[in-house]
């Protein structure tokens, strides 16, 4: 079935795919989180926007995962503003942001039913669902493991479960949080390989992660963050090639960065 | 001594043969309690799942009040379902004082907060890890209450046990408005009360191997099908 099939009968449940449910460009402006005074964010400004994979990078307690879920909606800033689409966030866009977690979650159900509930998410008919979501676990290379319970599988499963359950809700924008840090290589390269063939698709994709060689091997476009702040922005190529900021130059280098 | 040794013998002798009247009281003290805990279920776990999702003004005394109903004195409850019930009270034209009826009505209300209140605990718990997943995928309070009520279910089951066990074993509402009419409202632990009263030790003995043999038995299910669960990883 093609991805076109996702039913326009939705039986009642606003379809996700109509243009005035569009979240693209994703900005937040002038952004600040704070925690026991300490800036976790200070006013960032970031436009997600077009195709293409852009990293953001950074040492630990950058702020880069906290970004991504402002960008998600999840977390709500103490100043600044989010927009989708130069509109609010609102719970029925929710779906159109895909959203992989560093620590998936897994519902207590079989693989196959965590995939059907984001279908069903989305309004899906019941009865297009099971087919739908099997090509979606072909993609994972888990349809084998349709019936396993889904927190049996091993992290490396768990993880390529939960990107293809992000994109059975076929995503305009996904987030993902670090999705390989606890991975061995294998398991590493499956991930980094559906990843590619999401970004093959057109789906515009955003990774936090502070693995240099995971940024090199994937980024279009990298954003680097230091103590809540992007200090740059840059072409993949140029950034590393060329760092402009002592902090990313030592990161690449890598140096210990504080 | 004698006299209790002889007692337990025909108890064991009344639970081997299933003696008629034994079990006329045992299957209905089950009739009711699975009536009370299936009524108490049908509220109090959407009220638990309701009050562990949702944030309102009140939630707060709503929660603590709950967890404090799970101590309610069941003569006190009684006394309430008795003048509710009787002919005087508001609900006295339904004729249900003296009933079955009447008797789940206050065993449900006695189970009801117990239910809720380790509801609303488990679904909290595990709204936790689930809560960010659940509003990527855009999913609506109701929706996340449905969601949490089955993800759940295993966990929950340990809830309704406990409000079972309270609603079984239960003797001061059920005395007051079941009144004790043999081949009525005779239940378990009333007949327990009676019996002993008129020193027939052997059927309150019967009786209580009955009783607690359910409770064990009702554990044991449980127990089993959590552990079952917890191997597939759904508990």
């Amino acid at each position: 079935m093609p991805d076109t099939a996702l039913c326009r009968d939705t039986g009642g449940v606003v379809d996700q795919r109509r243009p005035d449910h569009a979240v693209l460009p994703i900005e937040c402006r002038r952004v600040v989180v704070g925690r026991s005074g300490r800036r976790l964010l200070d006013g960032v400004d970031v436009s997600i926007d077009g195709t293409g994979l852009t990293v953001i990078l950074g040492p630990n307690g950058a702020g880069k995962t906290l970004l991504l879920r402002v960008l998600a909606n999840l977390f709500a800033p103490d100043s600044g503003e989010v927009r989708w689409a130069h509109l609010r966030p609102d719970r029925v866009r929710a779906p159109k942001i895909g959203f992989v977690f560093q620590k998936p979650m897994m519902l207590r159900r079989s693989v196959i039913a965590n995939v059907i509930y984001a279908l069903a998410a989305i309004g899906m008919p019941r009865h297009e669902c099971p087919s739908r979501a099997h090509e979606i676990l072909g993609l994972a290379s888990l349809d084998h493991l349709a019936g396993t319970p889904a927190r049996l599988l091993s992290g490396g499963e768990q993880q390529r479960l939960a990107l293809a359950r992000a994109l059975a809700t076929e995503p305009e924008v996904l987030l993902l949080d670090e999705p390989a840090s606890s991975l061995d290589p294998a398991a590493t390269l499956a991930i980094e390989k559906m990843i590619t063939t999401v970004r093959g698709r057109g789906t515009r994709l955003v990774l936090v992660t502070h693995d240099i060689g995971q940024a090199r091997r994937l980024a279009d476009t990298v954003l680097f963050m230091h103590r809540g702040r992007i200090v740059e922005r840059a072409p993949s190529p140029d950034f590393f090639e060329n760092p402009a900021q002592a902090a990313a130059r030592a990161f690449i280098e890598g140096r210990i960065v504080l | 001594m004698q006299e209790l040794g002889a007692a337990f013998a025909e108890a064991f002798r009344l639970v081997a043969t299933l003696d008629p009247n034994l079990r006329e009281i045992v299957a209905l003290s089950l009739q009711i309690s699975l009536a009370a805990v299936g009524l108490a279920a049908l509220i109090g776990l959407p009220l638990g799942a309701g009050l562990a999702v949702m944030r309102f003004p009140g939630r707060g005394v709503l929660v603590v009040t709950l967890n404090a109903l799970m101590g309610l004195p069941p003569v006190v409850v009684g006394l309430l379902v008795y003048l509710l019930l009787s002919r005087a009270g508001p609900l006295g034209h339904l004729g249900l004082l003296y009933t079955p009826t009447a008797m789940v009505i206050a065993q449900a209300i006695l189970v009801t907060p117990i239910v809720a209140a380790l509801t609303r605990q488990t679904v909290e718990d595990m709204k936790e890890e689930y809560l960010d997943q659940l509003r990527v995928f855009g999913i609506t309070p109701l929706g996340m209450v449905k969601t949490l009520l089955w993800d759940a279910r295993y966990s929950l089951l340990t809830a309704l046990l406990a409000g079972f066990g309270r609603a079984v074993a239960e003797v001061g509402a059920v005395i007051i408005v079941g009144g004790n009419i043999n081949h009525v409202t005779r239940v378990m632990t009333t007949t327990i009360a009676l019996e002993t009263s008129k020193g027939n030790l052997s059927l309150a003995l019967g009786l209580g191997v009955v009783l607690v043999t359910i409770t064990i038995a009702a554990n044991a299910a449980v127990m089993a099908l959590r552990v079952s669960a917890r191997r597939l990883a759904y508990a």
